[in-house]
This record gives C-alpha cells, structure tokens and sequence, in this order.
C-alpha cells in the first residue's frame, strides 16, 4: 500500500473530513447506545435537545464552550508551531489562581479598573507557567509532551495545597475553597437574569484576535513557518527559539484566560474542581478546528454541545455520560483520518 | 523512624518493587514501541484499559492468569488500532496517540458504568497473593524484599531479560531496532517496515495493558476511576531515562517506585505532620522531569522515532 | 574466446507512471552473466524508477521482470533478493547508530530464528572484505564510517547475500577519482567471481571505462543501446542530451575588488560535523570561484559560514574592507548575501506553504514585506507573480502549495527570490542536483549572468565537471582544508583528485597557518 499526494483536491474532498468525522461519531454513538440497551434515535435526539433544545440549554452549551474556546486557542496556537502543550489544564488553574489572589478583596477597586488588571495578571501567569517547559526544550531539547503533562499533575497538587492552606475560605466551613471573589472583579451577565457571562464576549473576541495575528502578522507567519519546517525558518533567518518562546507565552496566556473565565464569571471562587478536563479537551476542540481559531469558536460549541446534551441524556436514558468522551475521541481519530485522505490517494501495490 | 532507618528495611524495598511492578511492564511496552520508531502516547489509556479488563475477566469468572492474557489482548487490539493509524496511514503520532488515550479510558469508564451501574464502593476480586519463593526467600533482608513478591512481579523481571536478549540477541530484535534508526533500511534489505512497526506496538501496547492490569489484580483488588493516576506518562519518561535500555529502564522504575515508597512512609514520621502531603505527592511526578532533563543531554534517541516511512517516497 | 552468453537478467517493456508523469516508457534492458551494463541518462531520465521496479520498490504498470529465466512477482523486494539482485542505492540505507555487521546482517536470516549467529558472520563478512577488497571493520558504528567505507558496506550487504546481479545506483558521485578507482578494481573482481553488473551513471568517462554494453534512457524512453567498443563519449552524450552536448560559454572574466572573505576561518567542533581549519577565501566580485570536493569535507560548513548561519570560532568574516562583529542569517541576506541552499526540500523551502510565502521567506521582515509587524500580502504577491514571470516558473497560481512544483521549479523560485534582491555576493550549494537538463542550464546561465553583472558566486558542487566547467578559479576542500586556489584551465581532473583525496595539503606549507 503506497499513498499517493493528490494535487488538485477539489472543494468537496476538502470539507469532506468534518461530515465524515461527524456521521462516523453518531454511527458509534448509536452503537454504543444499543448495547446500554437504549434507543439510539433517542439517545442522539435527548443530546441534541439536551444541548440546544432551550434556551436554558443554549445558555449552559455557551457557557460550557467558553474555557474551551479559550483552551482550544492556547492549544491551536502552539500546535500550529508544532509545541505540543498538554499543560492548558495547569496554565488554566494558574489564571484562576491569579485570579482569586487579586480579586478577593486585596485590590479594592471598581470593575473597569480591577478586570484589565486580572485580565493581563492571569495572561502573565498562564504564559509563566508555560515557559518553565518552552525553555526547557529549547535550552536542553527535552520532549515538550510529558513536561507539559507532569506539570498538571504538579500544579494541581500545588492548588490543593494552597487551598487547604493560605487560600483557605475562613468561611468555608472547613472545604478547601478559596474566598469568594468581590463582586466588582466578577464578569457581568451578558443579558440580566440568565448564566451567561462576558467571558464568552471576551473568547469570541480573543478567537478573532488569534486569527488575525496568524494570518496577517509577522509573528504569526513566524509560527507557522517554525511549525511547517524549522530547518527552513531557521535558514530563512527566522528565530526559531525565540518563536517557540513567543509561541508558549502566548498559548500559556490564553489557556489562562478559561481560569479566570470560569472564576470570574461563573462560579466566584477557584475550587479544586473548577475544571472538568478543559485543558485535554481543548486539545481535541483544536484539533476537530483544523487548528484554525474560527474553527475553534464552532468546535468549541460542537463539543460543549455534545457534553451539556450527553449529561442531560444521561440522567433520561440511563446511558452513561462517558458516551459523550467516547464520541469525541472517535470523532478526533476519524477528523484526522479524513484530512490525510484529502490529500493523499491510497494506492495498492 | 527517619529516612534511613526507612531505607535499611527490607519491607521499604518489598514496597519499592511492588510499585515497581506495573511501571515495568508499561515502560518496558512503550520501549518496544519507540525502538521500532512510534511513540506511543495511548499509554496512560490502554493502561487504564488493561486495568478494567483483566478485572473484568476475573469477576465474570476466570482464573487470574486469563485475566492477563485478557488485557493483554485488550491492549493488543488498541496498539493494532494507534498502529494502523500511524504506520500505513502515517497520521500524527501525538495525536493519534491521546486519542487513543482518550478512547480506552473514555471506553472503559463506559463499560465500567454498563456492567456495575450502582455501585458506591468498587467489588472486590480474588487477587494475586504473594509467592514465596522456597529457599531464596528465607535470605535474611534480600528473601522478604525481594523473593516474596507476587507472581506477575516475578515474571515483570523476567521480561526485562527476555526483551533485552530479543533486542540485542535475535534477528527480530535486530529488525525491530533497525525500523527505529532507518525504515530505508529494512526495506532495503527486503522486510516489512509496517509489518515490524506494527507488530512492535502491537506487543508493546500489550505489555502496558498487562501493566495496567497489575494494579487490580495484584496491588489492588477492586478497579475503581483515577487509577492509573498518570503512571503512562511517567513510563514514557522513564523510557528516556533508561536511554530505551530495557536494563536501565528496569532501574529507573525501581529508582522511581523507591521514591514512592519512601514519601509514603516518610508522611508518617514527624517530618511527615511539618510538610504538606502534597509536596510528597508532587515529588514523583518533579523527579521525573529532572530525569528527563538530565537525560537529554547524552540521550541516544532511536533516529527515526516519529519518522512515518512512506516506500519508494520519491 | 567468446563467452556463451547467458541471460542473466531483463527487463521487458517495463512501463511506469506515476500520475500525468510517465518514469519509464516500454523500457527494455538485458544484462549477461559476467557482463557490465551501464544505464545512461540525464537527471529526471527514469534510471532510478527502472530500477526500483527492478528491485520491487515500484510495481511497473505494465512489463517484465526476468532473472534466469524465472519471472519476478512486481513489487516485492524480498523476491528480487532471493532471487540475486543486489541493489547499491545512491543514498545509502544504513543505519547510523548500528554496527556494520549489524547493517549487513538485517534480514538475512529468518525473523522466527533465536540467534543472531554473530561469529559465523564476522567470519564471512571478514573473507567476503578481503576478496573483494573492501576494507570494513565489521564492529565499526556505521556513524563513523566515511562516504566511502559506508559504500563498501553497502556493496558487501549485498555480497554477504550471494547476489548474482549487482545494481549500482550513481556510485561514483561521493568518491574521489582514486576511491572511484578502488571501486571499479572490486566491480573486475566480482565480474571474475561470475556476478552481473548494471551501473547506473550520467557520467561518460566511467561508463567508458568499466562496461561493456551501454543502455541510454532520455525522459523516460530508450534511446540507444550499443558496445562500449562501438560508441564514444560524443556519440553517447548525443543520444543522452539529443544534441551534441556543449560546453557553457564563458567569456573571460572582469575582476573587480574582493566583496567578501574568510580570513584565518575556524568552526565550532560540532560532533560529527567535520570543520573548517585556519581556511582563508576571497570572492572577488565578477568572478565564480569554485569549491571542489567530495561531500563531506567541510562543505556545509563553509556554506553555513558563508551564508550566516554558522559564527566562527577563530577568525573573521570580512564584508568588503569590514570584519563582520555579528553575523546571523538575517544580517547575511541584509548585506547582500544570495543563498542557494543544498537541499531545497529540507531548508530551501517550506513544503505547505504557497508560492508567494515561500518568495518572501528570507525578507518577510524587511520593509519591503511588512510594517511594524503587519504583513503587506498585497506586495508579497506582487513579488512573487514578478518572480513566476521572469523565472519561468511553472505553476498554476501563486497561491500554490510549492510541494505541487516539480524541482526544476522550486529551484527556479528560489533562484528568483534571492536573485531579485540584486545581490552582490551569491552562495550556490549543489544547485543543480535532482534536475533535468533544461533546469541545470538554466541554472548555469542565470550564475554566469550574475557573473557578468559584477556579482561574486561561491559555486560549491560535487559534480567535479560542473566546478571545471563554470569555475575562474577553483579551490578544493579537503578535510576542512583549503587549497591555494587554480586558475581555470590550470589542472586536470586526475590532479585535481589528488587534492580532494588530502595529497598536496602536506606538501604545500605556503598555505598553512
């Protein structure tokens, strides 16, 4: 078996990988719904009611794809300089932890001054968090891979135990929580009276930010020739080191950005489980955008869809929610399956 | 007790082998994969695959080595699918590899939740008891550490001899190293780079789930969520540390567990009640980095790792 | 006394495409037992696709394959292998971080068998070494090997397996003209033990020499195949070409004053790397000076020095009377510098990204691209449709992927967008290797137009023909040495040999320092 490169893909081959990764992922889905023993059409009608089906749903889907939105960027930001950052789930918790560090009471402020400030701290903290390993690679060649991914493992132990310790909500009742946030360092609702918060105004805003610098500016041009080829860039005269770093610092901050996002706006105070995975599913919301930040705002909303649905589903139809992990590492395998066939023929020999 | 006190006892070292144990059979698999040139990211899933399944087998009623023989297989069938993936179709191996991850673990708690719907606490299975080895086990200090330990432990060592005589000794072995240093190679000389690639992540994703395996059917007796608890990514830097020596590896895993070891118990002394327990818990996973950096230094990487081989590529 | 002639080995009507390109064209080919046949052709003329179809590599669309009678199952090497053909590759297939007995050894045996049987293998490997005249020591890590040890392992993997007819792809094109000599030495021993010889070249004085019939492939198809003892190196260069072959015109150059220079220039020891030592060179501007040499020699480095990707260690790099204080790659292309790199694909180009981001590759940064960190896509195009035009690059759109371009092609557009910049000082590193005949005279033409404009060219070639032919002055690198430098005309190839096989640096102390 040879593959072959096709040189013309038409329009069709190319938008190809999305429809089939999709139809593919329900085919599974109601598999694996039969053998819980249930009904697959309405399994998969329960997830797509359960996701959008209200209004109240709606609401909880955006919700829910907003830190994916934020992680899916920091994730397809440095996937693209091909700086393969596990670590969004730690550079999250660092954004929230500067959160609640500066938004507790310590900076008495009103809200205009007191958000921009958070903001930027927590972009400063995710990008902090993410250099220790960029630096790592690029002074002494270590695998980005499992730096990124221990460091999880090592800042949430680091959170559980400034939780239990200096953080610790003096009128918690004993949980490991911290303080609750005042409320001019929270995000407002973007209409009164539902869930919805600013943060998913700023994770819009912060997509079109990511894809105007790839595509129109100097350092964006940087970091895909740095991920394309880096003998070439380097050649070229590219900084390929400095890039990398530019790269992490950037993808740190935005990982970030789903922390304070989630404390901030919707919950107010930083626990241990702030984040259900978002740091790994971001990977996955990157990788079914293709790596493209629009991309990543429709991901976003595939997937957060899929998870809201898949909970709601799960509490009707007694199947269990993992059904909604399954579908998205199915759909993630098959996405890139798809996308090399669209470029290359396979070729008996 | 202080920490050397800690250190002369024979039941620290018993301790250090049994945790020892599954890193060595996953470190060991993902060795195998990366000699022969594909990393192997789906460790940390197929380890929690192997986990469940082994179990799995042994509540519905087979004898434990079944067991084995059951997430072994289970692990074989996630290696053919990351190498099918990877070797002929040539996708990304990072990504097709958390993928992997992804779906063992995701398929597992699904399955996990079908056959045990209620349950608060995990049931429990019969599992591997400790064998004492007769005579050597009646050595003073060496028979209680390192002669009385369970049986899949025993036969862990024995694969760290059996897979360095297969690499270094045989002509599979040599293939296999080949594949991982130039594909061109082999096919050169007549063999199947996709063949050797696919069967080496085939074997390799076995051994993990066998890995896998040992915590609910020997540390343990019950399987329950968070098991596996980053144990696959830890193996995949020890592989680097071992510099893809199986004999190094083997070092660096009981090195490893005996730091494990050591923090769990050193949580009971006095300076256990002065340092959060977090710290402890942490120190695994820094080691592991700092392994790492050492290592990358003089690491002597397998050329073509991560290197997909298209044939006659022109 | 006539030999009976018996067939070896044919290929019969071998046909091959791949996609709108037809490789081979009901291609026939038949070697003898005992016989050398060498293949002809330009670049891009189909030997390498014959022969991986020969070898299994490829499976021909339509065609034959015939050893001793029997045929062969297409696309199977492990056929081709237990059959007896043997195939050398132009890029050698070894293993760096294995032994060379190892290397020989993989796959020989049976993967189900227990033992790797390492001393029976020395021992052959040790007798096969001595008859053939190939000096290895079986327990070398093949990293440390030169060019020409590794070849003698590659033929030796193919002795080791009893091949009875040996494929040698483009041998000669790493060795000295002694080490060439070597070579044929051991082809005449195995003709005599019985084995069959096809030698693929485009070289004609080898081809001369050491075969016996002579096998012309042009753009795929047949064009000739006569006696060695019937034709000459005219006649073949004619059927090879379809024209008589000649010789690029040059005129006498114009010299001016020295634009750029290396004085006393050492490298940084990098490992495996070889470096410069105490090397001293001046390009002086309307004259081509020539780099001659086997590969390996220090090459790259002179190149990366050259071209600013390298910072020597002792020494200067001098921009016209300036000893250079920071030199990085961005600062060479800003004084100036034109970079031909090696290797198009690897650091000359970025495969996926189109024409118009590969046109702006080394200057994105300058004024001319972009502003305050903005890029200007509208100029980008412009530069690259400019360049498209003048440089006859054949393409549907800018807007391309460059790894849709044939070579020719890419190297057309990396000549355009360093070339447009007017530079003054221009590195060409191999840059006609991989190319048809209509590129490299391309090539040639646009290095002996900047030439006539005034520019210095740094040619660094391992063809030894091409530095002769385009050359004023030639200097010839040797262990990271340099020798004093030959006017054009000066030294024949023979004694030019001699210096890149390291005789003469000894001899010549007026040039050591």
């Amino acid at each position: 078996m040879r593959l072959e490169p096709i040189k013309n893909p038409t329009l069709a081959r190319k938008l190809a990988p999305p429809m089939i990764a999709l139809f593919a992922t329900i085919v599974i889905a109601s598999l694996l719904a039969m053998v819980a023993g249930a009904n697959p059409f309405t399994v998969i009608g329960l997830i797509l009611k359960g996701a959008f089906g209200s209004t109240f749903a709606t609401l909880e889907t955006l919700n829910r794809a907003t830190p994916l939105i934020f992680t899916g960027l920091a994730v397809s930001v440095a996937f693209r300089a091909k700086f393969w950052n596990i670590g969004a789930e730690a550079q999250l918790y660092a954004g929230a932890l500067m959160t609640v560090l500066l938004g507790t009471g310590v900076l008495p402020w009103p809200s205009f001054a007191i958000l921009p400030v958070i903001i930027i701290a927590a972009i400063l903290a995710g990008a902090v968090v993410l250099l220790v390993p960029a630096l790592m690679k690029t002074r002494f060649g270590v695998d980005e891979v499992v730096t990124t991914l221990l460091f999880n493992f090592i800042f949430l132990l680091f959170i559980s135990m400034l939780l239990e310790g200096v953080l610790k909500d003096p009128m918690g009742m004993g949980w490991p929580k911290s303080a609750r946030l005042i409320p001019e360092a929270r995000l407002p609702r973007i209409v009164d009276g539902l869930r919805l918060h600013w943060g998913f105004g700023l994770a819009i805003f912060s997509a079109i930010c990511i894809w105007i610098i790839q595509t129109r500016s100097t350092l964006g041009y940087e970091m895909r020739a740095v991920g394309l080829n880096k003998e070439a860039a380097a050649f070229a005269g590219i900084p390929v080191n400095v890039v990398i770093v530019k790269t992490a610092l950037l993808s740190g901050g935005l990982a970030a950005l789903a922390g304070f996002s989630e404390v901030a706006g919707l919950k107010g105070s930083l626990t241990l489980d702030l984040s259900p995975g978002f740091g790994y599913t971001g990977i996955i919301v990157a990788m079914l955008a293709l790596l493209n930040p629009l991309g990543v705002v429709v991901a976003a909303l595939f997937v957060a869809g899929i998870f809201v649905g898949a909970d709601s589903m799960s509490r009707a139809a007694d199947v269990p929610t993992y059904l909604a992990d399954i579908m998205l590492a199915t759909a993630l395998l098959l996405m890139v399956l798809a996308i090399m066939l669209t470029r290359f023929r396979v070729v008996r020999e | 007790m202080d920490i050397i006190d800690i250190l002369f006892t024979a039941s620290f070292w018993a301790a250090a082998i049994r945790i020892a144990s599954p890193l060595i059979f996953a470190t060991l698999g993902e060795l195998i994969c990366e000699r022969a040139g594909v990393l192997n990211l789906g460790i940390e899933g197929i380890m929690v695959a192997g986990a469940f399944a082994g179990w799995m087998a042994v509540y519905s009623g087979t004898g434990l080595w079944m067991g084995v023989c059951v997430a072994m297989l289970v692990g074989m069938l996630f290696g053919l699918l990351h190498s099918t993936l990877t070797v002929p179709f040539g996708l990304s191996q990072h990504v097709v590899g958390l993928g992997i991850t992804l779906l063992a673990t995701s398929s597992t708690y699904y399955a996990y939740r079908l056959v045990l719907p209620q349950v608060t606490s995990p049931p429990k299975i019969a599992a591997f008891q400790p064998y004492e080895i007769p005579i050597l086990s009646d050595i003073p200090f060496l028979g209680p550490a390192l002669f009385s330990q369970a049986p899949l432990t025993y036969l862990a060592f024995i694969l760290v001899g059996g897979v360095s005589v297969v690499l270094y000794r045989t002509p599979l072995g040599l293939a296999v190293r080949a594949a991982g240093e130039n594909p061109a190679a082999v096919a050169a000389q007549g063999l199947s780079v996709t063949a050797i690639r696919m069967g080496a992540v085939m074997v390799g994703s076995g051994l993990m789930a066998v890995g896998g395996a040992f915590l609910t059917m020997s540390a343990f007796d019950s399987f329950f969520f968070e098991m596996v608890n980053g144990r696959g990514w830890i193996c995949i830097a020890l592989v680097v540390f071992g510099s893809w020596r199986p004999g190094k590896a083997l070092l660096g895993a009981v090195l490893f567990a005996a730091f494990d070891a050591l923090q769990i118990r050193v949580q009971q002394t006095s300076l256990g009640t002065d340092i959060p327990y977090q710290i402890f818990l942490m120190m695994p996973y820094i080691l592991s980095i700092l392994a790492l950096v050492l290592m990358s230094r003089r690491a002597q990487v397998p050329a073509a790792l991560m290197v997909p081989f298209n044939k006659g590529e022109r | 006394m006539t030999k009976d002639a018996v067939e070896a080995l044919s290929l019969n009507n071998i046909t091959k495409r791949f996609g709108e390109l037809t490789a081979n064209d009901a291609v026939s080919l038949s070697v003898n037992v005992g016989e050398v046949v060498a293949l002809l052709g330009e670049n891009g003329a189909g030997k390498t696709t014959l022969m991986n179809v020969l070898f299994g590599l490829y499976t021909a669309d339509s065609g034959t394959v015939r050893v001793f009678s029997e045929t062969l199952p297409p696309g199977n090497s492990r056929a081709a292998l237990d059959a007896g053909v043997g195939m050398v590759h132009q890029h050698f297939t070894l293993a760096d971080n294995l032994t060379v007995q190892e290397n020989i050894t993989l796959g020989v045996h049976s993967l189900m068998k227990l033992s790797l049987g390492r001393a029976a293998a020395k021992a052959r490997i040790t007798a096969l070494s001595k008859k053939f005249h190939l000096a290895v020591s079986p327990d070398a890590r093949v990293g440390t090997l030169s060019v020409g040890e590794r070849q003698r392992v590659e033929i030796l993997k193919a002795l080791y397996r009893d091949v009875r007819v040996l494929i040698l792809d483009e041998p000669t094109a790493v060795l000295t003209p002694q080490e060439t000599d070597d070579l044929f030495a051991t082809l005449r021993l195995a003709i005599k033990e019985g084995l069959s010889i096809i030698f693929i070249s485009h070289k004609l004085h080898e081809v001369m020499a050491i075969a016996d019939r002579v096998v012309v492939l042009r753009h795929g198809k047949m064009a000739g195949g006569v006696d060695t003892k019937d034709t000459d190196k005219n006649a073949l260069a004619a059927m090879m070409m379809g024209t008589e072959a000649t010789p690029p015109d040059v005129s006498p150059a114009k010299l001016g004053a020295p634009l750029l220079a290396l004085r006393n220039v050492t490298t940084p020891d990098s490992g495996s790397i070889p470096i410069l030592k105490s090397v001293s060179l001046e390009l002086k501007a309307g004259q081509i000076v020539g780099l001659a040499g086997v590969s390996g020699n220090g090459q790259a480095a002179m190149a990366d020095v050259v071209g600013g990707v390298l910072n020597p260690r002792d020494g200067h790099v001098v921009l016209g009377t300036e000893i250079v204080q920071k030199w990085t790659p961005r600062i060479a292309v800003q004084s100036g510098i034109a970079r031909i790199p090696e290797d198009r694909h690897k650091t000359g180009t970025i495969a996926d990204f189109d024409l118009v981001e590969n046109a702006i590759l080394e200057r994105y940064s300058s004024k001319d691209f972009s502003k305050g960190g903005w890029l200007n896509w509208h100029k980008s195009r412009a530069f690259a449709d400019r360049i498209i035009d003048k440089y006859d690059v054949r393409c549907p759109g800018s807007d391309t992927p460059i790894r849709l371009l044939s070579g020719g092609n890419m190297q057309k557009l990396i000549l355009g967008r360093v070339l447009e910049a007017n530079p003054q000082i221009i590195l060409a590193n191999q840059p006609v290797r991989g190319l048809d005949i209509g590129a490299v005279n391309y090539v040639h033409s646009q290095l002996l137009a900047a030439r006539k404009r005034g520019a210095a060219v740094l040619l660094i070639s391992e063809d030894l023909d091409e530095v002769m032919a385009l050359s004023d002055v030639i200097h010839v690198i040797s262990n990271g040495r340099l020798s004093p430098e030959f006017k054009r005309g000066e030294m024949t190839p023979a004694q030019l040999g001699l210096w890149m096989a390291g005789q003469g640096f000894q001899t010549d102390t007026a040039h050591a320092s």
